[in-house]
């Protein structure tokens, strides 16, 4: 590299961006080494049909799971990037419902006190109910399993998203409803100029709680029925109990943990760019 | 200078009183208040926490109605909020998510509907011009200072041309020089507008400086007005000319006096 011009300090900024410095990554290098070591020692405490290794995991499933996420030899048989297209599909349809649905709930729940009072116990207690609890009522109702999964996405996000819109209209700043009182704001200029701006920060903590447990419920609702998806193929790899089935399953966690983590950042970063001053 | 035209009882409360009903029973914050305003009068006033002095101007505000008697406006009764009686906060109450120029804005076009685009930019931009913030009207008010803020909050209350301009100790939380330069501001879109103004002010130096009359309150419970001082200096005032008045001394003590002996308040 030739020295004739100091670099701008712009471009200084950005390279060290780029490259990390040792110390900031060392704790990451040092605390996932030592938990792989970990897990690694376990498998060979409790033998690698019991508990692959990480080294274990790495070598079965490489091909064709790891290096080719979307081949598909027709039927479930597909690989794990389409079937967490297919499970992300389901949480993106129930997910989205609860969304539109959940706040407007929400809002009506926050804005009519008497209602908000009125539903509160409803929704109390039906917020606490486990996702798999609606799946056979679900099943009953819908009489498919497709439909049931995303059923039960709906009902298991939506607490979450109407909780905190009620809530969060609720706590409008009393400075701020006052500012509305004195200059007499029309209900739709109250409900633009306030009420949404100010809600905004807590409809985004709702939905953030909320994709969470999409996420976590479309799994389990996957392995109890369903064709194809992430949770299915878990379930499919445990009852097929090959050689390679425990590392598949293993595999396959790690992913839905990945998704389920960038789920969350997205939502997290959506609301970030929409709520702007009030967060 | 005084206007020829103010009708004696603009705003006028008549035998006043305010009861709130509390856990522990009614309290009552003001009792027997009598007092009438002039049109385009200061009006400053004083006393410890706790005097009611918040519930005075709420009743002007509109967000109280008294318990006894009559707050009328115009020789009409106040019967809620509304924007021909604006209210600076004393915690600005700005929208945090709209920028200087749209707290300004929204307020202007909720309470004069009838502007049209054009002039509505023009109010907007001389109110803001008047505080000295048009350079910084992009920005939202968690990027500005508390003395700021505050100006926002008085342009977008001026913006609307109100009767009456209520002010609820609006520069508490300011220092001292913030303070000094936003009272004189707040004196020079007066004397252009002309409205009424109710402060609240914990300064005595405040409320002679810009009142016309100070009000000084008795303490609570069943808070009244103690005494009415009449502030003569000549207006335009500065704060220099003021303090070299040898009745600037006395009116002082005088209120001094009133606070801190015959009213004195321990808590406070």
């Amino acid at each position: 590299m030739t020295t004739t011009a100091p670099p701008s300090p712009a471009s200084t900024r950005r390279r060290r961006r780029l490259r990390p410095t040792l110390p900031q990554v060392l704790p990451y290098l040092l605390c996932i080494g030592a938990f792989l070591i970990v897990w690694q020692l376990l498998s060979a405490l409790l033998g690698v049909e019991r508990l692959p290794g990480p080294i274990n995991v790495l070598v079965d499933t490489w091909d064709p799971y790891i290096s080719q996420p979307f081949f598909d030899d027709g039927g479930t048989s597909k690989g794990l990037g389409w079937q967490i297209l297919i499970s992300l599909q389901r949480v993106a349809v129930g997910y989205g419902l609860a969304a539109v649905v959940g706040v407007a709930i929400g809002g009506l729940l926050g804005l009519n006190r008497f209602a908000g009072k009125g539903f509160d116990p409803v929704v109390q207690v039906l917020r606490t109910v486990p996702p798999l609890a609606w799946f056979p009522i679900s099943l009953m109702v819908f009489q498919d399993a497709n439909t049931s999964a995303v059923f039960v996405i709906f009902i298991t996000a939506i607490w979450p998203i109407i909780i905190n819109t009620a809530v969060g209209i609720q706590e409008i700043p009393q400075d701020y409803n006052n500012v509305a009182r004195v200059l007499r704001l029309s209900k739709r200029a109250y409900i633009s100029n306030i009420v949404i701006p100010a809600t905004v920060p807590y409809v985004f903590t709702g939905l953030r709680i909320a994709v969470g447990l999409a996420w976590l419920a479309i799994v389990a609702a996957e392995m109890l029925k369903a064709d194809g998806g992430i949770g299915y193929f878990i379930w499919d790899a445990y009852n097929a109990g090959g050689d390679a089935s425990s590392s598949q399953i293993i595999l396959a966690i790690i992913y839905v943990g990945v998704v389920g983590l960038l789920l969350d950042r997205l939502v997290a970063w959506v609301g970030r760019k929409v709520s702007k001053g009030a967060a | 200078m005084t206007t020829a035209t103010s009708s004696p009882a603009f705003l006028e409360f008549r035998d006043v009183g305010q009861v709130f009903q509390t856990r522990r029973g009614p309290f009552e914050a003001l009792r027997d208040i009598n007092l009438q305003v002039r049109q385009g009068e200061f009006l400053c006033v004083i006393g410890h926490s706790g005097c009611g002095k918040s519930t005075l101007l709420n009743m002007v505000s509109g967000f109280l109605q008294p318990s006894h008697g009559s707050v009328t406006l115009h020789g009409k009764p106040i019967t809620g909020p509304g924007p021909d009686r604006m209210v600076v906060f004393q915690n600005y109450s700005l929208l945090p998510w709209l920028t200087v120029w749209q707290n300004v804005e929204m307020a202007v076009k909720a309470a004069r509907p009838e502007l049209a685009a054009e002039s509505r930019r023009e109010v907007v931009t001389h109110h803001l011009e008047m505080v000295g913030l048009m350079e910084a009207r992009a920005k939202r008010p968690g990027q500005i200072s508390g003395g700021m803020r505050q100006r926002v909050a008085i342009a977008r209350a001026l913006a609307v041309s109100p009767a009456v301009l209520v002010l609820d100790e609006p520069f508490g939380a300011l220092d001292a020089i913030t303070k000094e330069e936003l009272q004189e501001e707040l004196l020079a879109i007066w004397r252009e507008q002309k409205p009424t103004v109710l402060m609240i002010t914990h300064d005595i130096d405040e409320a002679l400086f810009l009142a016309d009359r100070v009000v000084m309150m008795t303490n609570g419970p069943a808070a009244g007005i103690g005494e009415i001082l009449e502030v003569p200096f000549e207006r335009p005032r500065r704060y220099e000319a003021i303090q070299d008045d040898p009745r600037y001394g006395q009116l002082r003590n005088h209120a001094l006096d009133f606070l801190y002996r015959r009213y004195a308040h321990d808590v406070d």
